[in-house]
């Protein structure tokens, strides 16, 4: 019984473990990691991601998952950057961009549920579309130039911390708070355990799924935007890869790929864990092909790790 | 009449709870074509799992061709020449036949597949047994009774011994049946051991030369077909006397709530009948009639064609399911874990799962803990359902615990229609007591309740009147002085 319970704890809470581990091997490992602004930097690092993730958890609680949430940040730097070129003052222009990328989400949501495709496959036509739409409207060519306000959001703090972190957290706050205390939360949850039980009990299915993937789309153009005011041009590869990083962080997080489990809360961990990891290998010198060699390591080890768990636990229950 | 080549030797598996299967004893001889009849969960489909070799026998063994085994797995089974015909195709749609009829053992010119040999030799197979098929075409262009047909090719091929046949004819028309009978005509010529299952009583008559009786996991008796005629094999089937374990006592019927008329979807033919306040209305017939998917229509899970409703006087059409449960209509699905409870979820999250609109602040939709509570505690407390705690995992419970919670889950909804779906399927007998109890109480209170059951004693026990489905139509409706197990099976029994 008592080895049952740390074993259910690690299987749980792991990933914390995980988190400090790195955090130490990187402190021995480079004598700056152990230093506020690197601190500082991480979490401004991983602001982005972490919104994206945030969308991510809804879209993979349903069972989903998209692939499209970079090229979405992408398309949405670029297009605010040109609104502002062409004039359009900053907050019409965030709104507008943001309008815009839900509407993206909402796309994959059309075709996810009405014509049943699997989002995977979805996901990844809209992602390769919204990309070459990145391309087609700028040109190819980084937008410069277009609102000097608009890069000091990224560099500016209130108390030290800079407002891409306290963006992120308030994200994540209202997640935590739509996920764990609302209908719609229950619902995302509902239907990613039992989407058939959902629908014989009334919920309008449909509906959800529209609505994690247009919160998934949102979130992916308010990300793009922070990317925009932090590189301060409009570059149409931007967000190349992120479903990548945001994918593993949900997973790493705990959250079932099969959907209808998973808390957001350890999401944050997932999240800090890819900061962590990227920010710790820049420091070491560790180049660029590694990295991505070990990104990939990191995705198939925490779904293994998912799958494993979720037997163990099964097994656990069953003796 | 030859020598045994099966001998099955007390067999039983049982599952915890659950006898499937209870000593089971009997011979099948060799060349004989051998029925084996019993009603729905008799044990028929577990033991054709026990001699292919999917599931484990608990106790037993088995001869066959003189061998004894304890168990087959199913590569010995095939092996062994055990092959079977399921009602669903095991064929590859888009494969040809003579693909389908090599597959997994194809024939081949150094590392390629030898097409060309494969081809003649299925060409020769089709000769031998008189059927004019082009093996070149896909299996997909083929009618239902020529994939079937392939399938015993295939068997065939791989030199059976045993071919079991589970209700091969079920999806054929009566001219299908006819070519497909023809098959098997020839396959008893050539001395093939076959087992028979089928619904079809009047098939096992004409092909067969003897039939075993399963009932309740029991074994009843083995007799020549010759000796017997229909009613005294369904008296065999039927075997088990009532038990008067229901308290259902008569109830008042008041008016009519429900009327459906002529309801038609593609597995639901003219569907129309009276509900009245107040009643158990029974439906019986074989799986497969088409009950569970006239519930889902009822419940608006799916769509239908054509017909009316009419719910309290007024046209009722529902879209989704949320619109039944509005209109105070709700479904407790046969398959609880897969269509009922939400495994994932605690128990309190499934019982408001269906009214969390209700326990929510209007503006944010922010769900207010103490209105859920409220349900919760009510439904716990009037379903004794039996819990360490509201925030347990559905997942934790007993099939009967799980049960009470989607009931639980319904009931929140103030539903006065009730469509149970196999109520008490796999759950044990204390708790199925405590089930009926509870539809009783729910008619006491003037609500309706449909209740769909295979479970025959169940089905006579609790009815006020019983609608017989079968091949999706309404067969017969029966009063609760006109009920009986025969009654019931010969309706249900496709003509």
């Amino acid at each position: 019984m008592e080895r049952n319970n740390v074993v259910r704890w690690l299987l749980n809470y792991g990933i914390i473990l995980i988190l400090c581990l790195l955090v130490i091997s990187f402190s021995f490992a480079t004598a700056n990691f152990m230093k506020l602004s690197t601190i500082f930097t991480i979490l401004k690092q991983v602001s982005i991601i972490g919104i994206i993730s945030v969308g991510m958890t809804y879209v993979m609680l349903t069972g989903g998952i998209d692939l499209s949430v970079g090229s979405i940040a992408g398309v949405s730097a670029v297009t605010a950057a040109i609104l502002m070129m062409h004039g359009v003052p900053i907050v019409p222009a965030c709104i507008i961009v943001l309008l815009i990328s839900l509407v993206y989400g909402a796309i994959s949501g059309f075709f996810i549920t009405h014509f049943n495709i699997p989002a995977l496959i979805v996901t990844l036509g809209v992602m390769t579309s919204l990309r070459g739409l990145a391309y087609i409207i700028t040109d190819g060519m980084p937008v410069f130039g277009f609102n000097d306000n608009f890069g000091s959001f990224a560099s500016s703090t209130l108390w030290l911390l800079p407002y891409p972190v306290i963006l992120a957290a308030a994200v994540f706050i209202i997640a935590f708070i739509s996920l764990e205390k609302t209908c719609m939360g229950r619902y995302l949850y509902g239907v990613g355990g039992n989407e058939e039980a959902s629908r014989l009990s009334g919920v309008n299915v449909v509906r959800i799924k529209y609505f994690a993937y247009a919160v998934s789309g949102l979130l992916s153009g308010l990300a793009g935007l922070v990317l925009l005011s932090r590189t301060n041009s409009g570059q149409p590869a931007a967000g190349l890869g992120y479903e990548m990083d945001a994918i593993t962080a949900v997973v790493l997080a705990g959250i079932n790929i099969m959907g209808g489990e998973g808390r957001i809360g350890m999401v944050v961990i997932g999240v800090l864990i890819m900061g962590v990891l990227g920010t710790g290998m820049i420091m070491c010198n560790i180049n660029d092909y590694v990295q991505q060699f070990v990104k990939g390591i990191v995705l198939i080890g925490a779904v293994a790790f998912s799958a494993y768990s979720k037997t163990m636990r099964s097994r656990m229950m069953n003796k | 009449m030859g020598k045994p080549i099966l001998k099955i030797n007390h067999i039983a598996k049982y599952y915890p709870g659950v006898k499937a299967l209870d000593d089971i004893n009997f011979e099948i001889y060799e060349g004989d074509t051998h029925a084996i009849c019993g009603e729905n969960g008799a044990g028929k489909s577990t033991f054709i799992k026990i001699l292919t070799g999917a599931n484990t026998p608990t106790k037993g063994t088995i001869e066959f061709a003189g061998k004894k085994y304890d168990h087959f797995t199913p590569h010995e089974a095939m092996e062994l020449g055990i092959s079977v015909i399921y009602q669903e195709f095991s064929l590859i749609p888009y494969l040809s036949v003579a693909e389908n009829i090599f597959f997994g053992r194809e024939l081949k010119k150094g590392i390629f597949r030898d097409m060309k040999k494969m081809n003649e030799v299925a060409r020769k197979l089709c000769v031998e047994m008189g059927v004019d098929i082009d093996v070149e075409t896909r299996v997909c262009d083929l009618g239902v009774a020529y994939q079937q047909i392939v399938e015993i090719m295939k068997a065939v091929s791989r030199k059976a011994k045993l071919l079991i046949m589970d209700e091969p004819t079920a999806p054929l028309t009566i001219n299908e049946t006819n070519i497909f009978f023809g098959i098997v005509k020839k396959l008893q010529k050539d001395g093939v051991t076959i087992i028979f299952i089928s619904h079809r009583l009047e098939e096992v008559f004409e092909l067969c030369q003897r039939v075993t009786v399963f009932c309740d996991g029991k074994y009843i008796t083995t007799k020549a077909v010759k000796e017997i005629d229909k009613n005294q094999l369904i008296s065999f089937m039927v075997g088990r006397a009532l038990a008067d374990d229901y308290p259902k006592t008569n109830s008042d019927c008041g008016e009519v709530i429900l009327k459906v008329e002529d309801l038609t979807n593609y597995r639901v033919k003219n569907i129309s009948f009276d509900l009245h306040r107040g009643e158990i209305l029974g439906f019986g017939g074989l799986v497969g009639a088409g009950r569970t998917e006239l519930a889902r229509v009822l419940f608006g899970a799916d769509v239908y064609e054509s017909g009316n409703m009419l719910l309290r006087g007024k046209a009722y059409k529902p879209h989704l399911p949320g619109d039944a449960l509005s209109s105070g209509i709700g479904l407790i699905p046969e398959d609880r874990k897969n269509q009922g409870v939400i495994l994932g979820l605690s128990i309190k999250d499934n019982i408001v799962y269906s009214v969390l609109d209700r326990c929510c602040q209007k503006m944010f939709s922010y769900i207010q803990p103490e209105k859920e509570r409220a349900y919760v505690d009510k439904y716990i407390h009037e379903l004794n359902i039996k819990t360490p705690g509201v925030d347990q995992l559905v997942r934790n419970l007993s099939g009967g615990n799980q049960q009470k919670v989607v009931l639980g889950k319904m009931l929140s909804t103030e539903c006065d229609i009730l469509i149970f779906d196999e109520p008490t399927r796999g759950i044990d007998v204390g708790a199925k007591y405590e089930i009926y109890q509870l539809m009783c109480k729910i008619v006491d209170q003037g609500k309706s309740i449909i209740m769909i059951s295979s479970d025959m004693p169940e089905l006579i026990g609790m009815s006020d009147r019983i609608i017989v489905m079968c091949a999706g139509n309404i067969a017969g409706e029966l009063d609760k002085k006109e009920f009986s197990q025969e009654k019931i099976l010969e309706l249900a029994s496709i003509h």
